[in-house]
């Protein structure tokens, strides 16, 4: 009974560090997909972040309390959005390469942060502690079953949502002329010219997708997990991201799977004095492990031949 | 000497001036818009670097793990890769370095450079990793660099913390001072900063990224298979080989930066929560400079210098400091999108190439 109570409380800690994940690595998909790459996925976090504390202060103040968070979470999708389009303006339209912008986005979202942090709170390199954030929210019915209903169904609503984005994800991806269209602009653009459909366009979407759901990455940790934004607050998260779209290879189903299991190592970490197996282990291992397996994906192939096949590649139709 | 002209020739030089520029304007814009004045942040950082003969050695100190960095990121760029990893090579070195530094005991004519091997080992070895993987396995070198920075982050806190570590303190025992680099007369003459020999070796190193490439029959394989692989290897050239050879030299260039911070600065290594930038910011220098030797120095000055003034801004116009590393973000987006670059300059060229058409 009692380790079933933990194992509960595991699966539980796992939803709210996956949730994050969740949310980036779809951005990071739908970018991926229209063939971008996306490094700059931390720094979109950390605005995110960054904006959702800001946001929820803000609102929280002009005495709008109980929907402070939701509007942390707009101002988070908003503000991840805005920084996205430095990516794609100059990686879609003046094809810039990638990595460096995705670099430049890290530095650049960072910094911004900081600054506007230290001048919004007089000098301080941290928001206030918001005095309200998400709650948990008991889903009726369900969370009245034993075990069960503790562990799945008593989460923050950011990951209902995240979940819920997953799922819609698949459909269009899979399942509509958009979704067929941003694959097939990531996969030979040159086709996708040809018949008519603007690289340039569904590029463009893709990456502000990606924006808009690390913004929302990003927001999560602070409104569920940190209550503010400091310059630790998202440290790695991005890069677990990035990890767990290739994990996931490509795909928004495997890709869920796949942060829901980094992040589970990441709570097991938090759990590991209470079993016995866990205990010898040093926690580094488990913070290296999402990028250790990653780094053995690659290895072994498995993923070959799920990556977009024009990914990182600026498209010139004078090229083609 | 054709190649040192070209370094120097108009429009090579112009991209990187032009968005030095727009950087400095652009955090400009950001400090007025944050109710700051711009002018005294600005004069208050370069004077931070020039007020005193501390203040001078310390920006010297920080300008050198800047050049290792853009080094072996331009190194490796030259032969067709990406190095994203410098990150976590600069972390081997230091971790490479802090072990012989810490458990060893020997002469000092044999300790420092032990512990400069061994990390100048351990970050090529980390490098030759990704070289491997991109080698053999066709896996995308970013990636797997990216993958490999934070294992080394991690690698390196638990050799910390399982060998080194100071007890109930978050860092090593301090590195015995037959293995340090310091220059202790410059120390002394500049009131404490933090000399050390890194800074010379960096200066070497730049000459040897020049020699190896431009100088020698492997620095030419290299280029040629960063240029065209299916050319190179159509030539007799190993091409996989050579990749992984190019990793490693780049990594051992990162790995040295991470060895001269731990023997020529701190003294010792903590238990880190994330790394601290200096490879994203290599990439940044060797950007800039266009990833010939002297663009790489000249860079890692200015970012360097960027850095540590950034500390006057606050002391001297109460600016946050944190709107340096908004100006160093931006010089590489408008470098590395130079097409926004030459879009912003056209009125100004075609007005220019007008004037010369009547003059004609």
């Amino acid at each position: 009974m009692e380790f079933l109570n933990i194992l509960g409380q595991l699966i539980n800690i796992t939803l709210v560090f996956s949730t994050a994940l969740i949310f980036t690595a779809l951005g990071g998909l739908f970018s991926e997909r229209s063939g971008v790459v996306n490094i700059g996925l931390e720094g979109l976090m950390v605005s995110g972040a960054f904006a959702a504390a800001v946001a929820t202060d803000y609102a929280i103040q002009a005495g709008m309390t109980e929907s402070a968070p939701w509007i942390g979470l707009m101002a988070a999708a908003i503000y991840g959005l805005i920084f996205s389009l430095l990516h794609a303006v100059s990686t879609i339209t003046f094809r810039a390469d990638q990595t460096v912008v995705g670099v430049v986005i890290n530095i650049f979202s960072l910094g911004m942060a900081i600054y506007l942090t230290r001048s919004l709170y007089h000098g301080s390199s941290q928001t206030t502690t918001l005095q309200h954030v998400f709650t948990k929210v008991n889903i009726p019915y369900l969370s009245d079953i034993p075990l069960i209903g503790n562990a799945l169904f008593r989460a923050y609503p950011t990951t209902y949502i995240a979940i819920a984005i997953a799922v819609i994800s698949y459909f269009v991806l899979f399942r509509t002329p958009f979704g067929l269209r941003l694959r097939a602009v990531g996969e030979h653009p040159s086709s996708a010219d040809t018949v008519g459909i603007s690289v340039t366009k569904y590029r463009y979407i893709g990456v502000m997708l990606s924006g808009l759901l690390s913004g929302l990455g990003g927001a999560t940790i602070t409104l569920t997990t940190t209550s503010n934004f400091a310059h630790n607050t998202i440290s790695g998260q991005g890069f677990i991201a990035i990890a767990a779209v290739i994990f996931g290879k490509w795909n928004p189903m495997g890709v869920v799977g796949a942060a829901m299991f980094f992040g589970f190592s990441q709570a097991l970490r938090n759990f590991a004095q209470l079993f016995e197996f866990s205990k010898q282990i040093p926690t580094e291992f488990f913070y290296m492990l999402p990028y250790v397996l990653t780094l053995l994906v690659l290895v072994t192939g498995v993923g070959r031949g799920s990556a977009p096949s024009a990914l990182g590649q600026p498209y010139d139709p004078a090229r083609r | 000497m054709d190649y040192i002209k070209k370094i120097f020739n108009s429009s090579s030089l112009l991209v990187p001036l032009v968005s030095i520029l727009l950087g400095l304007l652009t955090g400009a814009i950001v400090m007025w818009f944050g109710g700051y004045d711009p002018i005294a942040a600005y004069s208050s950082l370069v004077s931070r670097l020039f007020s005193s003969p501390y203040n001078m050695g310390e920006a010297v100190r920080s300008i050198t793990p800047l050049i290792f960095t853009g080094i072996a990121v331009a190194f490796a760029f030259r032969t067709g890769l990406f190095n994203i990893g410098v990150e976590g090579q600069f972390m081997m070195g230091m971790t490479g370095a802090t072990l012989v530094g810490v458990l060893l005991d020997l002469p000092w004519f044999i300790h420092a450079p032990l512990a400069v091997v061994t990390g100048a080992v351990f970050g090529g070895l980390w490098a030759a990793i990704a070289g491997y993987l991109k080698a053999a396995r066709g896996v995308n070198e970013v990636i797997s660099a990216i993958m490999l920075n934070w294992i080394a982050l991690f690698l390196s806190n638990f050799i910390v913390v399982k060998f080194l570590v100071m007890e109930g303190q978050q860092k090593s025992h301090p590195i015995k001072e037959s293995a340090m680099l310091k220059i202790d007369w410059l120390v002394q003459a500049l009131n404490s900063a933090r000399m050390h020999w890194g800074t010379l070796v960096a200066i070497v190193c730049i000459v040897l990224f020049y020699i190896i490439l431009w100088r020698t029959k492997i620095g030419y394989e290299m280029r040629a298979v960063g240029l065209n692989p299916e050319a190179a290897h159509y030539a007799g050239m190993n091409v996989k080989s050579t990749m992984v050879k190019s990793m490693f030299i780049s990594g051992v260039f990162a790995g040295l930066g991470g060895v001269f911070e731990m023997l020529g600065v701190f003294g010792y290594q903590t238990v880190m929560a994330a790394t601290w930038g200096y490879g994203f910011d290599g990439i940044a220098v060797a950007l800039l400079g266009g990833n010939t030797p002297i663009g790489v120095f000249l860079g890692a000055i200015l970012f360097g210098g960027l850095n540590y003034g950034s500390a006057g801004m606050s002391f001297g116009a109460d600016v946050p400091p944190e709107v340096v590393r908004i100006v160093i973000g931006s010089i590489i987006f408008f470098v590395a999108s130079h097409g926004i670059v030459k879009w912003i300059l056209k009125p100004f060229l075609r007005k220019r190439a007008n004037n010369r058409k009547e003059a004609a």
